[in-house]
């Protein structure tokens, strides 16, 4: 599964960060989400189910996709 | 958002208006997991909001939607049902817009046990309008028209729609979004007037006042204070004091008021033609 994020509607709140359970995912200095190690990211979907902005979708493919 | 649901969002008009790490994009996630889940016919489902945060919600969903004044929500909801019964009515409200100025069409909607599910996007404050406290605020927290903490009790919404009259209810949280999904499902199915309660947070109004970290500590917040149904059978009040309870609280029959209503056209339609 490759992991799409739409950087253009994050809001920075932080929520994926904390429930990330490898840490795969960190705020940048602007404060909007990027992946730091993709290949740690055991696609469990937390993201995708906890994004109040609904940035993340679990796509079928390999890696990370940043629309 | 899964690749399923993006169908059912209007996605041209996201990001949302709603703050960061605010609970209503859960709820509202949770609720076209639901309907995506049942298999509702976008052209047959119809979505009324009222006037809040929350009720902003309807302008997200890819449906019929309507989003209404404030408190009436359920009002056109009712109308469209009597008129159109065919249609599944969904009703998207704010706690304050359901229980303050809207109370009374709450309680009013569930004693008549129309067919309609009623989703309440429970934050407990007025969101919009700045934090004031609203009838679901819990006793002794802040907002800003509770500068030294609120005196007054909350509504038990679950007990209140109960002793109206309502015949499904049930309880989720932004952190049981799983669950919240599955209860919707379950208010969908159920004829009769079904009313969620969706317990969600406001990082802005209600978690700054309340100094509950950020948003992902509210969650957790909501995670550490909930109790299934199943767990709070065996514990006592005092166990319970400060938790809130999860799952179906409340499943009931009674009549519902546009057969009943369809009833009345048939025996006045009969009488006309003697
Ligand atoms: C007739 C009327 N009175 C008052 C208002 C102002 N007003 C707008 S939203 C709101 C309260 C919203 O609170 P809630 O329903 O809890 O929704 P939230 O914003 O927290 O999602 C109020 C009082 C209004 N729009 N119309």
């Amino acid at each position: 599964m490759a992991l799409e994020i739409k950087k253009e509607w994050c809001k920075g709140c932080g929520i994926c960060v904390h429930f990330c359970p490898k840490k795969v995912l960190v705020l940048d200095e602007l404060g909007k989400i990027f992946t730091r190690d993709i290949d740690k990211c055991v696609e469990c979907g937390l993201c995708e189910l906890r994004c109040p902005d609904f940035c993340f979708t679990l796509r079928k493919g390999k890696g990370e996709k940043v629309s | 958002m899964e690749q399923s649901v993006e169908k059912l969002l209007r996605t041209k008009h996201l990001a949302h208006i709603w703050c960061p790490g605010c609970g209503n994009g859960t709820v509202l996630a949770a609720t076209v997991r639901a309907i995506e889940h049942l298999g509702l016919d976008q052209d047959k489902t119809v979505i009324v909001s009222g006037i809040g945060c929350s009720s902003r919600a309807s302008g997200y969903m890819n449906f019929d939607t309507l989003h209404t004044a404030h408190g009436r929500a359920l009002t056109f909801a009712t109308g469209i049902k009597l008129a159109r019964p065919e249609l599944t009515v969904i009703v998207l409200t704010g706690d304050g817009d359901a229980t303050a100025i809207g109370g009374n069409h709450f309680i009013h909607a569930a004693r008549r046990n129309i067919d309609l599910t009623t989703i309440v996007f429970n934050n407990g404050i007025y969101g919009m309008t700045g934090g004031q406290y609203s009838p679901l605020t819990p006793t002794g927290s802040y907002a800003s028209t509770a500068p030294y903490g609120h005196i007054e009790r909350p509504f038990d919404i679950a007990k209140l729609a109960i002793a109206a009259g309502a015949t499904y209810v049930a309880r989720g949280s932004a952190y049981h979004t799983k669950m919240l999904a599955d209860v919707i499902i379950k208010g969908i199915e159920h004829t009769g007037f079904s009313v969620i309660d969706a317990v969600t947070q406001c990082p802005t109004s209600f978690g700054r006042k309340n100094k509950m970290g950020a948003p992902a500590a509210m969650l957790e917040w909501q995670r550490d204070n909930a109790v299934t149904v199943e767990a709070a059978a065996k514990l006592t009040p005092e166990q319970l004091a400060g938790k809130f309870i999860i799952g179906e609280l409340h499943r009931s029959e009674a009549p519902e008021y546009v057969a009943e209503y369809d009833k009345v056209i048939a025996r006045a339609q009969k009488g006309a033609k003697k």
